[in-house]
């Protein structure tokens, strides 16, 4: 096989690979905003102005609390995102500065958090959640999601933490400037970057996740999207304006903030973040 | 004036009490352990400790040993769903093995050649249903494939093979199949990802080396890049076997906690929620939940131990 010949064989795999993972998604997004005839008459056709309706959508809007779950599933995010980033940023510098006895058996200890699925802990978790009062509340979902997420941040930031340079530490110390002054003024505007891919990496799986809301959050306003969603779709399943809409709805925030930062996310799965 | 490797390790710290260094450490450390034991490590041992309880109708509980376990493994009730379940993930498993990560590492080789344009973009979109939640797949591919829509049904006509059509998702025969490849399609993007990264990590030297020697692309693929690159393919089956033990949502958003038709798509995740939350007639079961939680807390540490101490060791031996 001559060489232009291979060339256009990669493209032409590569692109059709393309094709198969966007095709089903492009799908349901054009449907969404056509009319129910449209939608069972031409599915494979683009809205024109005879099929383009927004029924489905206004569906959505009034007959479910999706602006409501969108809420709840940005602020459980958020607010885990945020923790996990500082504890995590706090355990990392603690073990990896302070050689102090014990430190490799405590990373050993966090590291089981990485292998093992926290899900398999769940009978636990809920009779915990469930004593605390906090089925249904936003703060269930972010401690158990906090840890969930705090062992893989630890070990990556651990890693950073180790490459910054001593003077910058010791210029700070030999000044008579308290350890916690170095960690917040020095260390965390440094480890901004590796915290970054920590973020991203830690955000797909809650955003994501179908198991934890439906065990500790599954009613009372405090639905996440992904259940939320799930919920609308089984209650309106005959209705293909709603049901399209509502996929549509989950799938827009996501693939904007992926579009935004896909870049930083690839760059850091390919740091090799995952050893 | 000498000082010892301790101190002269932590410089600044030298004038620190044994007493403000212990406050240091605690401070640092304190919320992050918290959290992690309260939420991750304790539940996972609580629950194991559940699964050797039997709870009396009136609530109180009494020490049964093994005695969940013995009725998991070996009474039909629920030995059944038990082994049934362990045999769709298996297959689950084993379908993940064997098209989605041979399909992630082409995908992957075609994407680390060198002077590829579109390298960026390409990788970027076939990543992209990984970021979506299993939810949502789930549902996008139960109305691509329905037979009320018929979008799959006239793709195939068009390409003259509208007689294999069929209601894959409702037939016990195809249900299983047909949702691996779902999650197949989602999940590619890992794999991809991952042993792209290993190739592209493989210094320029050897390939060229290799050139020098007269090997042909695909000679340099299978006897140099391949044996460099294994690690990182047994990182990817272990993420894969961890993953598909543990899956739930998939399942649960397409076929519901039932898991049909009749439990041919019913995988651990699902049993251990039916289980513990209980199903139409069958009550929720806190204990015997805890024991198939238990159950799948063995399998998913003994495929964990199967990579630490076999594949990753002979691995280590064959790259030096």
């Amino acid at each position: 096989m001559n060489r232009r010949a291979s060339t256009f064989a990669v493209h032409a795999i590569l692109a059709a690979y393309t094709l198969l993972a966007l095709f089903p998604i492009f799908l349901i997004l054009i449907n969404s905003v056509k009319s129910r005839t449209a939608i069972f008459g031409s599915p494979l056709s683009l809205p024109g102005p005879d099929t383009f309706s927004l029924v489905g959508y206004q569906k959505v809007f009034s007959d479910s609390q999706v602006p409501l779950y969108f809420f709840n599933s940005v602020l459980v995010t958020v607010v885990t995102i945020a923790l996990v980033l500082i504890i995590g940023a706090m355990a990392a510098w603690a073990l990896t500065e302070y050689g102090f006895k014990g430190a490799t058996l405590l990373k050993l200890y966090l590291s089981i958090g990485i292998m093992v699925p926290i899900r398999l802990g769940s009978v636990a978790i809920l009779k915990l959640i469930v004593g605390m009062g906090l089925v249904n509340t936003w703060t269930g979902l972010i401690l158990v999601y906090t840890a969930q997420g705090l062992p893989l941040s630890v070990f990556i930031l651990s890693e950073f933490v180790g490459q910054i340079p001593k003077d910058l530490k010791e210029a700070g110390r030999a000044e008579g400037v308290s350890e916690y002054q170095i960690f917040v003024y020095v260390i965390l505007p440094l480890l901004r970057p590796a915290m970054a891919t920590v973020a991203v990496f830690s955000m797909i799986p809650v955003w994501n996740d179908l198991w934890f809301p439906l065990l500790l959050a599954p009613g009372n306003g405090a639905q996440t999207i992904t259940l939320g969603i799930q919920q609308f779709i089984g209650e309106y399943v005959t209705d293909w304006n709603a049901v399209l809409a509502a996929l549509s709805v989950a799938i827009i925030p996501v693939l904007v903030l992926y579009v935004v930062f896909s870049r930083q996310l690839i760059r850091g799965l390919t740091a090799g973040a995952v050893k | 004036m000498t000082d010892t490797p301790a101190e002269q390790r932590n410089f600044g710290l030298v004038g620190l009490s044994k007493a403000r260094f212990a406050v240091l450490i605690t401070v640092f450390l304190g919320p992050a352990l918290a959290i992690y034991t309260l939420f991750a490590v304790y539940p996972l041992i609580a629950t194991i400790a559940y699964a050797m309880y039997h709870v009396a109708p009136d609530g109180s509980s009494r020490f049964a040993g093994l005695d969940n376990f013995r009725t998991l493994l070996f009474d039909d009730t629920w030995s059944k769903p038990f082994w049934n379940a362990f045999r769709n993930n298996s297959w689950f498993f084993l379908i993940h093995m064997l098209v989605q990560n041979p399909i992630g590492l082409l995908l992957a080789a075609l994407l680390s050649q060198s002077k590829l344009t579109g390298r960026a973009a390409y990788r970027t979109l076939i990543f992209m249903p990984t970021m979506l939640s299993v939810v949502i797949i789930g549902f996008i591919w139960q109305l691509i494939l329905s037979p009320l829509w018929g979008v799959s049904k006239s793709f195939l006509a068009a390409i003259g093979m509208q007689s294999w059509f069929a209601p894959w998702l409702g037939l016990e025969s195809s249900a299983l199949i047909t949702i691996s490849l779902m999650s197949v399609w989602q999940f590619v993007g890992i794999p991809m990802i991952l042993i792209y990264t290993a190739l592209i990590a493989i210094p320029e030297d050897f390939i060229d080396a290799a050139r020098v020697d007269g090997l042909n692309a695909r000679q340099i693929f299978t006897h140099i890049k391949l044996p460099l690159i294994a690690p990182t393919i047994g990182l990817v089956s272990v993420l894969t076997f961890v993953n598909n033990f543990n899956a739930f949502d998939l399942i649960y958003a397409v076929k519901g906690a039932i898991a049909g038709p009749n439990f041919a798509t019913d995988i651990m995740g699902t049993f251990f929620y039916r289980t513990f939350f209980g199903h139409q007639l069958q009550l929720g079961d806190r204990t015997m939940g805890s024991a198939v939680a238990t159950m799948m807390f063995l399998i998913i540490l003994a495929g964990l131990m199967i990579y630490l101490v076999l594949i990753q060791r002979r691995l280590q031996r064959y790259s030096y």
